[in-house]
């Protein structure tokens, strides 16, 4: 069966794909948005002032891993790690070369994750935060492999790690390969854990597939964005299978939290001050 | 013979399912139902059995024999009560010193609505992060179809065997052929581009083993079983379980 027009956040929808933090003399005053949610008109730079998120009906769209880590990092508290990690089109699968050449444009990275070590709220954190905009932040192979990295440096050096997914899934250019990050990042994952070390992650709109099945749900503490898509299988694919409509509420993280697999819903602004609290609480208590 | 013959192949009515190897292979097989926390589900199957004279704990997913067992077994797409069911039992064969065989046929993990109330996505994760720690032998074999996360929830192991006719893919050929073509026609050259086919997976160091399938099937996976299981009951656990770590850690690991 063919794909109809896309119309939920995994098929991507280009037209409301904003860039924060561009260079702030090129969005003037003038330039106005509307409110794909609200309909409401005011200017784009109000938008961008409050993170991204619509001031009237509080949706969140997206953005990217960079303005994420703006947002959340003490102020030049992030190094950049495995940055130097490429991927390539291992298996010559079919027009791949040309989407990742399109995906680096878009995203100006080199992969759909960006790791690193910073502080947050004073305290001192591994980060990985996904890139919607590189190929909606599907898993390759050196996704899994950067925040296999992650972990183990978590790991050597007892420190949290606090993860941003966003991702439509395994990377099926990379076949088997993608679906085999799974099991690598969720092996390294485990280590962290059975070290008494904290894995913090928020679900940003969408996490699904293989990302959902493996690191997205295997954190200490689950945190999501307010209406985030959070699914294994995307609503189409459902809808193919049973071949019913598929509600559009019952895959959103204030659902998702409903049936006991979120522990809480936060908004972008408080993220920072809310993930600060938490990682204090997980500070060790001397006596 | 090209992928997509063997993706016809590895779907076909008639082919051995799970049931057949357990019967085959195994013997005194005691069937264990229910995940102990909403229900049995019966395109996984868990028991104990003997592998010669070794008690073990197989568990694999069933796709069915005639229409109605078929419907019973959903096809072999599990539901999350399936794959928890599954590590119930791997959790059991880790404290009791039993090594763990599991086989693997499915389209996949199922798509539905219950599915996702109940967590698909986390009962897979789960399991690939408790099954990279668990300090007994477990070997995975692909019989027939290894749909995604679906199969992979149950082949996370010390090694990974494949049927050669099997097939073992991120996505259904058809799948793919939709989303990145719009074309769902274009199955064969989407098989192809997937690389599922039993030798491109042994080439990319994913299986460690093809078994032929001819007459002799059952006895050669009988005793393959038996010697690697006793090899790996000698090792030490932690050294089984950084193996099971490093077999997992370079794969895909395109930089090094």
């Amino acid at each position: 069966m063919l794909f109809k027009r896309p119309k939920n956040s995994l098929e991507g929808n280009p037209k409301i794909q904003l860039k924060l933090f561009k260079d702030k003399s090129d969005t003037t005053d003038k330039e106005m948005f509307t409110c794909k949610k609200c309909k409401k008109t005011y200017s784009k730079n109000e938008l961008l002032e409050s993170l991204n998120v619509c001031p009237f009906c509080n949706e969140h769209y997206k953005i990217s891993a960079r303005e994420r880590l703006n947002i959340l990092c003490d102020s030049v508290s992030f190094t950049e790690h495995y940055s130097e990690l490429v991927s390539c089109n291992i298996l010559g699968f079919e027009g791949y070369d040309e989407k990742l050449a399109e995906a680096r444009k878009q995203s100006k990275e080199n992969e759909s994750v960006v790791c690193g070590v910073c502080t947050i709220e004073g305290i001192k954190t591994a980060i990985f935060v996904m890139d919607p905009f590189f190929m909606m932040g599907s898993m390759g192979s050196v996704t899994g492999e950067k925040i296999t990295r992650l972990f183990e440096y978590a790991t050597d050096n007892s420190l949290p790690v606090v993860g941003y997914c966003v991702s439509g899934g395994a990377r099926m250019q990379e076949g088997i390969l993608s679906l085999m990050q799974m099991a690598k990042v969720s092996a390294a994952v485990k280590r962290h854990s059975d070290m008494n070390n904290l894995y913090l992650c928020v679900l940003t709109d969408p996490t699904s597939g293989g990302v959902t099945a493996s690191f997205a749900m295997q954190a200490d503490i689950i945190l999501s964005e307010p209406k985030a898509l959070v699914c294994f299988a995307g609503p189409r694919v459902i809808e193919q299978t049973i071949r019913k409509k598929v509600p559009d509420d019952i895959q959103r993280a204030e659902c998702v939290m409903e049936n006991g697999f979120i522990d809480n819903i936060v908004g972008r602004k408080s993220q920072k001050s809310y993930i600060g609290r938490l990682l204090k609480m997980h500070m060790r208590y001397e006596v | 013979m090209n992928a997509y013959d063997h993706v016809l192949i590895a779907r076909s009515k008639g082919r051995n399912t799970c049931i057949d190897f357990i019967k085959e292979i195994f013997t005194d097989f005691t069937e264990m139902h229910g995940d102990r926390r909403f229900k049995d589900d019966m395109a996984v199957i868990c028991g104990l059995a003997y592998l010669s004279d070794i008690p073990c704990t197989v568990i694999g997913l069933e796709k069915g024999k005639d229409n109605n067992d078929k419907q019973k077994r959903n096809f072999g797409s599990a539901h999350p009560e399936g794959y928890r069911k599954a590590l119930r039992h791997m959790k059991l064969a880790e404290k009791f010193n039993r090594p763990i065989i599991m086989f693997v046929d499915t389209p996949g993990a199922f798509c539905g609505i219950e599915a996702e109330q109940r967590g698909q996505g986390q009962a897979i994760a789960e399991n690939l992060y408790e099954m990279s720690a668990i300090k007994t032998p477990m070997l995975s074999v692909l019989i027939g179809e290894g749909g995604s996360g679906g199969a992979l929830a149950l082949a996370v192991a010390d090694e990974v065997w494949m049927l050669e006719n099997a097939v073992y893919s991120v996505i259904s050929p058809e799948g793919c052929a939709s989303i990145l073509w719009k074309d769902s026609s274009k199955v064969k050259q989407a098989s192809e581009n997937l690389k599922l086919t039993a030798d491109d997976l042994k080439s990319l160091g994913v299986v460690e083993r093809i078994i032929e399938e001819d007459e002799t099937i059952f006895k050669n996976l009988h005793d393959d079983m038996y010697e690697l299981i006793r090899k790996n009951l000698k090792l030490d656990k932690d050294e089984l379980v950084l193996k099971r770590y490093t077999r997992y850690r370079r794969m895909g690991n395109l930089n090094d």
